[in-house]
């Protein structure tokens, strides 16, 4: 896994102005505010620039309300990009744009024509030795083997996410080796199966709450370990447990309107490596 | 070879027909055989010198078949006169086929032909060798010729042969005498081809007996090889399956019909190359991974594809020059299934940038890459989930993997398996419950055929045994019977091989590495590897002394081979016979204390959702419910050391499990290696007034549980093998602890090897009334100790006024006759096994059994979803004979079931297994006597000639009694017996 977390390019996209009304959403919880939702992300972006990636930002699109979370558009690893499928139909434009940007890195773009297949980003978790794909909502079967095709190097694992959106929305990547991993039922269930599917060992960085699971961990080179994560104001007692993270910069970023429409951290961006080709 | 022959003695009229037919096919067979036989012949050429001795030999050993064994050798003729009289011509000529076959296969490979054929499917039997000698001469028919000599008796049939050879095995251990010659005799050379991983071929020459041990070690001298312990020979079955050449067996058995062609290959990957201590071993490891890429079998991402591929490069070119290296040199090798242009650009831009790196050195780079492929050293087999979904199980070092089209779905580490079984096709794993769950699951999947079935449990059984244990089970001495394979592994594991390794101080060996475009381009080339074959001289040496090799191979083999055979096959009746100790695996190293390495697994993992599919199971009364039982069983018994698990139905599995409690007891471990090769399952079903009443199939769902198993396995008679492992054994210091838990419940090894059920007419009844009798149906076999007293029960039945035989078992020599346990106490299991238990399979041939297998992707789903399987014995030939009459009892009508009984005999490669059955029907009492006759043996046993003997004793022993149907199931496991 060494490597783990290195990035150059982060690519993540402008907030259209149906966000607030037009997103999709699983639960009918408090309207968005596009104001506060944009200061989120303008706030964001400055900190992946603050990091020394380089930020892609591509244009938003009014016809595509949920157009912000890249993540789910594009599954990238190593010199190669898989542009997914989307499990929701009214996402499925979001991925031209990607496409674009992909190929403008020299990413060996591989894309997935299968109509039978479905696959969000966010149901995709890289551990650095392997994949673990949600099958959910939004992610068929079908969309796990293109995927597992795609990277023949690794290991591919199904793991059934029964509740929530994405597998991702309970649990992520918090450094080499560590697991991000929310307290509930589903998420419990969801790791034991990833630790017995697996052949490696990880780490488990146990949270209350399911949403502060999802964080976004960069290795920047001489800046070692940093992680993005939920703030104590939005998940007090998760954010304490980030904070026990020793070694680490730790960056809490608030994200209160995206979580609205279940956007976790990492939806936002999909992070590249222009060097890592071999 | 797993030959089954079921019959119902209803008549003797169908067998007359039979007879009349047998000259005419004998004919064909012949020409058959002759023709196969020129090829064999003509070769002849270097097999002649031994012939003169063997002729010598070979009058010496004709006698000494029948002499030792007087009474074997009239049967055999008597068998054979009867074989032909009783046995349908199909039969014959199958079995004729099946004889010329082989011969066809060695013909090619062997040079010393006709020798080594005979010897071949004769089996190791000395005798057969010089008969084969003595056979040129003695050519009773123009197409006997080759055969005739083998057999010399004027019969000369195929069937003829085999008959002997059945009788040499068979009484040969008994006698002893038979041994004594055979060592003395022949020492017959064939050479083996073998395919070297740079594409060479590897010509050596070895005695026809030689053990895979011999051929391997002189691969491995001939390549430099120390650390030999990752490697391993294998070879295409007539199947065209690659199968692992089984060290402590004879070649020559496990080849079968195959040519006397073998690959070198990696067997075990080790999950560190750079832990290797020598450059040259990780050298052979990259041509292995190479040819894995290359083909597909490894697959990795285009960048890996060109980041090996420039190691490889590296490796065998050197540093990239510009003068030499044109666009186009890369063209010449093949890195990948499909090489593209951009490919090999990528892969000259990353060659360049290698320089000055050192062949070894490219090597480590590329193991140390190839390794964290996640197919890296799995090895994939194609079966279906309980479902019938296509998935592949993958081996590895770790455990097993499941995949379903490239995706990982589930996963069973070592420490999570508790036993590793199979049952015809169908492959289980018993699982640790997890925290949450207190019982154990099991696992099934169906996979093609028995044989592949066998296949992927043996691949288990060894990488469990090489990767997580510190050293091999030791080899524990049959006690009586055994059922099932006692296949372990035998040589060093991978701490052993580390510690061996570790030892090794030697001059690092020249080696020459060749060139992949040369390699994959010409077979024929030069063999790359710079010693020096020494394939000739040691070819003069074994001609010479081949004791060392090749007899004493023999000699073990004989006993090991027949031992094993008989143990397994012996399910019921072998105790006494069979006394040989299966201890096939004879290498046992000392026990290395490391258990650090492996430790690390994931012993941590909980157990996922794994439903216990025990419960579920419950529900088809017929299928086999291997998991609850188990599970329950296991779940009592673990730590008990004694567990008579499946035992109960099968009395071979009782026997079995008798001995591994008590092997368990002792060693812990066994490691016995047992194949079941054959069987054959006479039933004859005496049937007064409507014969075919007898069972009922329905009932005894529930309860029967372990009745089914025993049942299906004993009484149904099929023939398949079943072997279990446990991977953990009790107490065993081999492990290399992860869970200290493990070792303990690991305890019991058993096997329930009911090989023996074939399908047709298993009757397993409720009966109110006898639920004893019932119990004591499926327990049969199972209790070797307890046997005697119910078997006579058989006779007293024939309530209908038809005499039973009470030794059904005809053909067996000894006849053990077991009392059945109820199944309640055998299993402790849920004692629900009500007597009941009854699986009528009627007289179709073909049955189908219902298995329980729990869901395999318990993980991702909750619950484990339990199906009834139809099995149906593909893999087999069922040859099923009826009598005409009784086709109208084809109707199954359900009656009363007044009692059942069932005996079991078992004589060396003999068991069998007599189930009487009474039943009420509408004021008829019918009785019906279900022979089951299962030979065992590696394929030299004579299937005619037992079965025609077992159908003539049924005959005399039940002259009231018509010979109802005969069914033979063929089932060919031979590859896996020796493998």
């Amino acid at each position: 896994m060494a490597g783990f977390g290195n990035f150059t390019h982060a690519i993540v996209r402008a907030i259209p102005g149906s966000f607030a009304t037009g997103a999709l959403r699983t639960e009918n919880l408090e309207e968005v505010d596009p104001n506060r939702a944009l200061r989120e992300k303008k706030a964001y972006v400055a900190v992946l620039r603050e990091l020394g990636l380089e930020v892609l930002e591509l244009p938003a699109d009014e016809s595509m309300p949920d157009c912000v979370f890249v993540e789910d558009c594009a599954v990238v690893c190593g010199d190669t990009a898989l542009l997914t499928r989307p499990g929701a139909p009214s996402r499925r434009g979001e991925v031209e744009e990607m496409k674009t940007a992909l190929t403008n890195l020299s990413l060996n773009v591989v894309e997935m024509t299968d109509e039978t297949a479905t696959l969000d980003g966010g149901d995709v978790l890289f551990t650095g030795a392997e994949f673990f794909v949600g099958l959910s909502k939004r992610t068929n079967q079908r969309g796990a083997e293109i995927l597992a095709d795609t990277f023949k190097d690794y290991a591919v694992s199904t793991v059934p996410v029964s509740h929530g959106l994405h597998l991702k929305s309970f649990c992520s990547m918090a450094g080499p080796g560590l697991i991000a991993i929310g307290s509930s039922q589903t998420a419990q269930r969801a790791l034991k199966t990833m630790q017995q599917l697996s052949d490696h060992k990880y780490d488990k960085l146990t949270v209350p709450d399911d949403a502060a699971a999802n964080c976004v961990y960069i290795n920047m080179p001489g800046k070692g370990h940093i992680l993005l994560h939920v703030t104590p104001e939005q998940f007090p007692e998760s954010a304490k447990v980030f904070e026990k993270l020793k070694d680490y910069t730790l960056i809490p970023v608030s994200n209160l309107e995206n979580v609205k429409v279940d956007g976790a951290l990492s939806c936002c961006l999909v992070l590249a490596n222009k060097l890592a080709r071999v | 070879m797993v030959c089954g022959v079921e019959f119902w003695v209803a008549e003797e009229v169908g067998s007359e027909p039979e007879v009349k037919k047998e000259p005419e096919k004998s004919p064909e067979e012949q020409e058959a055989e002759q023709q196969t036989n020129p090829s064999e012949s003509a070769p002849n050429g270097d097999a002649e010198p031994q012939p003169a001795p063997d002729n010598a030999e070979n009058a010496e050993a004709e006698p000494a078949p029948s002499d030792p064994l007087s009474t074997p050798s009239p049967d055999g003729q008597k068998k054979e006169k009867g074989i032909s009289r009783f046995l349908p011509p199909w039969l014959k000529r199958q079995k004729s086929n099946s004889q010329a076959e082989p011969r066809d296969g060695h013909a090619p490979t062997d040079t010393p032909t006709q020798p080594p054929t005979q010897e071949e499917l004769e089996d190791g039997q000395e005798e057969e060798g010089p008969k084969g000698e003595g056979t040129a001469v003695q050519p009773t028919g123009g197409a006997q010729e080759v055969q005739s000599g083998e057999e010399e008796s004027p019969v000369a049939n195929a069937e003829t042969q085999p008959v002997k050879q059945k009788e040499g095995e068979e009484w040969a251990p008994e006698s002893g005498v038979p041994s004594a010659l055979k060592l003395g005799k022949k020492m017959k050379i064939t050479v083996c081809h073998v395919t070297l991983l740079d594409g060479t071929q590897f010509p050596c020459e070895v005695e026809k007996r030689a053990k895979g041990q011999y051929l391997f070690s002189k691969v491995c001298e001939h390549l430099n090889l120390l650390e030999k312990d990752y490697f391993g020979l294998s070879f295409k079955d007539n199947t065209d399956q690659r199968c692992w050449l089984d060290p402590t067996k004879e070649i020559k058995h496990q080849i079968h019909n195959s040519q006397w062609q073998f690959a070198f290959s990696v067997k075990f990957y080790p999950p560190d190359p750079s832990q290797l201590t020598e450059d040259i071993t990780r050298y052979l490891l990259c041509l292995q991974l190479r040819q894995d890429i290359s083909l597909g079998r490894l697959p990795c991402s285009f960048v890996t594809h060109a980041l090996l591929g420039s190691y490889t490069l590296q490796a065998e070119l050197g540093d990239y020059d510009p003068d030499q290296h044109r666009s186009d040199y890369i063209a010449q090798f093949h890195f990948a299934p499909t090489q593209t242009k951009e490919l090999e650009v990528k892969l000259a831009e990353l060659h360049k940038s290698h320089k000055g790196m050192t062949p070894a050195q490219a090597d480590i780079q590329f193991l140390e890459n190839a390794k964290k492929l996640s197919m890296y050293g799995v090895d994939l087999h194609h079966a279906k989930d309980s479902e019938g979904v296509d998935i592949m199980l993958g081996v590895c070092a770790n455990g097993l993997l499941i995949y379903k089209d490239r995706l990982r779905i589930n996963r069973f580490a070592w420490p999570k398996i508790l036993k590793i079984s199979y049952k015809r096709c169908n492959f289980y794993i018993k699982i640790r419950p997890g925290e949450t769950e207190q019982f154990e699951s099991t696992v099934g999947f169906k996979l093609p055929n028995h044989r592949a079935a066998k296949r992927i449990w043996k691949v288990c059984v060894e990488h469990h045994t090489f990767f997580r244990l510190t050293s091999p089970e030791q080899p524990v001495k049959s006690k009586f019977l055994t059922l099932g394979s006692r296949f372990r592994y035998s040589g060093r594991t991978q701490a052993q091989t580390r510690q061996a390794s570790a030892l090794i101080h030697r001059s690092p060996p020249d080696f020459q590495r060749t060139s992949s475009k040369r390699s994959a381009r010409s077979l024929d080339g030069a063999p790359v590897v710079s010693v020096s074959d020494h394939t000739h001289p040691l070819v003069s040496t074994h001609a010479a002394g081949p004791g060392e090799n090749g007899r004493d191979s023999a000699l073990e083999l004989y006993s090991d081979s027949k031992s094993p055979q008989v143990e397994e096959g012996a399910e019921p009746g072998k105790g006494a016979a069979t006394a040989v100790p299966a201890e096939p695996a004879s290498e046992t190293w000392k026990a290395a204390d490391d258990s650090s390495e492996l430790k690390s697994l994931e012993e941590e993992l909980t157990s996922l959702f794994l439903s216990k599919a025990c419960f579920s199971g419950l529900m088809d009364p017929c299928s086999t419910s291997v998991a609850p039982p188990e599970s329950t069983l296991a779940a009592v018994s673990e730590k008990s050391p004694t567990r008579l698990e499946s035992a109960l139905s099968d009395s071979r599995d009782i026997s079995k499990s008798t001995e591994d409690d008590q092997s368990s007891g002792l060693n812990g471990q066994p490691e016995v290696i047992e194949v079941v090769e054959e069987t054959v399952v006479i039933e004859e079903v005496v049937r007064v007034a409507r014969p075919q009443s007898s069972a009922p199939e329905t009932a005894a769902t529930e309860p029967a549980l372990e009745g089914k198993d025993e049942g299906s396995a004993s009484s149904d008679s099929e023939s398949e093998e079943e072997a279990e492992y446990h991977p953990q054994l009790s107490g065993s210091a081999h492990l290399i602890r992860e869970d200290p838990e493990e070792e303990e419940q690991e305890v019991g090894l058993n096997q329930e090897a009911p090989p023996a059920a074939l399908k047709p007419c298993i009757i397993r009844e409720d009966v109110t009334d006898e639920a004893a009798a019932t119990a004591a149906n499926m327990a049969e076999p199972a209790d070797a100790q307890q046997q005697e007293g119910e078997v006579l029960v058989i006779p007293e039945k024939a309530p209908n006024g038809h005499t039973h035989d009470s030794e059904a078992p005809p053909t067996l020599f000894d006849e053990e006759e077991e009392p059945s346990f109820v199944n309640g106490d055998v299993s402790h299991v849920e004692g629900e096994h009500a007597p009941q238990v009854i699986c009528c399979s009627e007289p179709p041939v073909v049955k189908t059994e219902m298995v329980t297998i729990s869901d395999t992707f318990s993980a991702q789903k909750a619950e484990i979803t339990t199906k009834e399987v139809p099995i149906v014995h593909t893999e087999t030939k069922t040859i099923t004979y009826e009598a005409a009459q009784l086709d109208g009892s084809g109707d199954v009508e359900p009656g009363v079931l007044m009692t059942a009984h069932t005996i079991t005999s078992e004589s060396l490669c003999t068991t069998t297994t007599t189930h009487i059955t009474k039943t009420l029907k509408g004021g008829l009492s019918e009785t019906r006597i279900e022979k089951r006759i299962v030979i065992t043996g590696d394929s030299d046993i004579d299937h005619d000639q037992a079965l025609a003997q077992a159908i003539k004793e049924a005959k005399e022993q039940h002259p009231d009694m018509s010979v109802t149907r005969v069914v033979v199931h063929k089932e060919t496991d031979l590859a896996e017996e020796d493998e």
